[in-house]
């Protein structure tokens, strides 16, 4: 058996560490949103073989059209149209708006099933809150890529967003599982040697777990198409903290808060 | 019992196997064709097509009429839709707030400009006489009619409903002004028996042949309608718009080789991917390993028949839901492994350490996906509630999830425990 809750403090400063690096990006350059919320057009072309990309305000079909035959005069080649969206200014905020509310909810019903499912509030509590660290090293981190490679917030990084938290909760409800098996064997005596036994043991686990998605995402990145690769960046930031968080993060929190309560 | 059950997990894997079947396959010059001759659908952002949104000024609707001149609207978008030979195109109203938007889906169409503007149009009504230019052939029933129209919508007065004296039926009568009053009674005078076209939205509504001079100035519509066709084409004439004025607030076109090439591409890196995880599974595992990758590529054809059995719409959101279903149904097989190894390492016998390991295992991939399906569930936003994500791309996500976390789930309990038994039962 490790102790690994030996080195909580270790974790969480680590954490601090990415986040507060995150935010600071976040308010010295601001998260470049796409045009899904600001409204705007984004253009694409293909000429000479070369894909160039535009972002202007928001045009009609037919100033796209001028624009293009303009271009077309010019660099006496055909072009070819890859992508043209025109999102009008209003548009975005409410699907985001949406998309908050709905996660809001599934929140709470997570916290209620696991409420439910590990009989004690603490589980739920220490699985939201390493789901919100989730969140936070993901926009964090995310911003810190978007600062350096350009990558925009878009609505694909709201769907990265949600498969994370969906990611985050499911890697802790296996430790947690292991916990729970654990307490209803030898009670809730010394829980931070139960938390430690159920982090041994399912370690390799969530390692093995996390590699085969990694695959996976890296694969994506390596090999996969451009419009989604910032998307499966997102997706490979939100697999990583979601491994971290569960035995780092949630585990810590879940012994501390029965630690208060039996105080 | 167990035979039954047994029987019935196979027969599931056939039947999702007969589904996948590609079109076109010969075994042994036999063509085989899969069942249902179904399709994977593939959405706006992997196919190429344009998606449009519409947003209705309702501000000048009464309250009572509002879901009816709704309705009318999208009606009216889906006929002018339909004209331009779409396949399956989509037109829906989505209500946001107070506020209320139609979307219009236009796979394959990327030169939008005129979509648009057909779209956003008034309904034209037109009377057409014949051209003069082109030699009739008569006999053949073909007829072209002059490009000019003799009237339009503007000098109709009213359009209504009437019950024709002799047949009975419902037909459409109109009431001109003064002005096309005139001209109507001139253009019959001189096409007494040619025919005259009358065109709503360049459609042919009817080609009725003009029997004498009509100087009242009232003409009528006849052809087999029903009442409520007659209505709603009554309506159209009086109108002249759309029932509730419409902008556009949105619109996004991908070009079809962007798509073509992103599915490509996606598909090397999945398979790629897809082979670097089957791989180490094995490595890892040895033939636990191969079980799992065994029982893996059984979902992935579950999934699949799934998805082609409801046509779900794949877009790039619904494969991000779908590759996590896969990296949630491999960690469903690493939960059932690293517990049955943790049972034999308390030197339990393999039949025993498989059947307490699987029952540990199943408790945490329980919880695990259904947390996972609540969430999917809330997403997916069945009831069409207004307050929560009514757009396709978070319910394209939700809805692969769910299916994928179903399957995994089936393949995780049901299909893994067989090939257990089957592989290490033998020994015994």
């Amino acid at each position: 058996m490790i102790n690994f809750l030996k080195y909580k403090f270790i974790y969480f400063g680590f954490s601090i560490l990415v986040i507060l690096t995150g935010l600071f990006f976040i308010f010295k350059f601001g998260l470049p949103l796409s045009i899904d919320f600001t409204g705007g057009s984004n253009i694409s072309y293909k000429i000479n073989n070369k894909v160039v990309n535009l972002r202007t305000e928001p045009l009609s079909q037919k100033q796209e059209i001028e624009i293009r035959l303009k271009m077309e005069k010019e660099s006496k080649s055909k072009i070819e149209v890859l992508l043209f969206e025109t999102v009008g200014p209003s548009v975005g905020k409410d699907a985001v708006n949406k998309t908050i509310i709905a996660s809001v909810l599934g929140i709470l019903a997570i916290l209620l099933y696991i409420a439910f499912a590990f009989k004690g509030f603490n589980f739920a509590l220490a699985a939201i809150l390493a789901l919100f660290h989730d969140i936070l090293v993901l926009v964090g981190v995310y911003a810190i890529v978007s600062y350096f490679f350009k990558a925009e917030v878009d609505t694909l990084f709201i769907t990265a967003a949600l498969t994370t938290m969906s990611f985050s909760v499911h890697d802790t409800i296996v430790i947690f599982d292991k916990i729970r098996e654990y307490i209803k064997e030898h009670g809730k005596g010394d829980i931070e040697r139960l938390a430690n036994k159920a982090l041994t043991e399912t370690m390799v686990r969530s390692l093995n777990n996390s590699m085969t998605i990694v695959f996976m995402l890296l694969a994506l990145i390596l090999f996969g198409g451009s419009t989604i690769k910032f998307f499966i960046v997102a997706l490979l930031i939100g697999t990583i903290t979601g491994t971290y968080s569960s035995p780092f993060i949630a585990t810590p929190i879940l012994v501390w808060l029965e630690k208060r309560n039996k105080k | 019992m167990i035979i039954i059950k047994k029987l019935l997990v196979l027969i599931a894997v056939l039947i999702g196997l007969w589904i996948d079947i590609p079109k076109n396959t010969k075994i042994f010059n036999r063509e085989i064709k899969p069942l249902g001759n179904l399709d994977i659908k593939l959405g706006l952002d992997l196919k190429g097509g344009s998606h449009l949104v519409f947003e209705a000024n309702t501000k000048g609707i009464k309250q009572e009429d509002l879901a009816s001149s709704l309705e009318a609207t999208r009606d009216i978008i889906e006929r002018r839709v339909n004209f331009f030979g779409v396949s399956e195109p989509s037109v829906q109203t989505v209500k946001s707030g107070s506020n209320y938007k139609i979307e219009v889906d236009l796979p394959g169409i990327t030169n939008v400009k005129d979509a648009i503007d057909k779209i956003g149009k008034t309904a034209q009504l037109t009377f057409k006489e014949t051209s003069n230019k082109v030699n009739l052939a008569t006999s053949s029933g073909f007829v072209a009619f002059d490009s000019n129209p003799l009237l339009t919508g503007k000098d109709v007065k009213k359009a209504s409903v009437s019950i024709d004296n002799t047949s009975g039926k419902p037909q459409v009568s109109l009431e001109f002004t003064s002005e096309g009053n005139k001209k109507f009674a001139d253009a019959t005078k001189r096409n007494v028996g040619k025919v005259i076209g009358i065109f709503l939205d360049d459609i042919t509504l009817t080609t009725p042949v003009v029997q004498q001079e009509i100087l009242d100035g009232n003409a009528v519509i006849n052809g087999s309608f029903t009442t409520d066709e007659a209505k709603k084409l009554a309506q159209d004439i009086n109108g002249g718009a759309l029932p509730i004025p419409i902008k556009l607030v949105e619109q996004k076109n991908v070009g079809p080789s962007l798509g073509a090439e992103e599915i490509s591409k996606s598909i090397i890196a999945g398979v790629i991917g897809l082979s670097a995880v089957l791989i180490f599974m094995i490595v890892y595992y040895g033939k636990m390993g191969l079980i799992a990758d065994l029982a893996l590529v059984i979902y992935g054809f579950l999934a699949l028949a799934i998805f082609k059995l409801f046509s779900v719409v794949l877009t790039l959101s619904g494969v991000a839901g779908f590759l996590l279903s896969i990296g949630m149904a491999v960690d469903s097989n690493i939960l059932i492994f690293e517990r049955i190894k943790e049972e034999l390492r308390k030197k339990n016998n393999m039949e025993i350490a498989i059947k307490i390991g699987f029952g540990k295992a199943i408790d945490a991939i329980k919880d695990a996906n259904f947390t996972t399906l609540i969430v999917a569930f809330i997403l997916f936003n069945p009831l069409n509630w207004g307050f929560l994500p009514q757009f396709g791309l978070v319910r394209g996500f939700a809805l692969t999830l769910i299916i994928g976390v179903g399957t995994s789930l089936f393949t995780g309990v049901f299909i893994t425990k067989r090939l257990i038994n089957f592989f290490y039962k033998q020994k015994n």
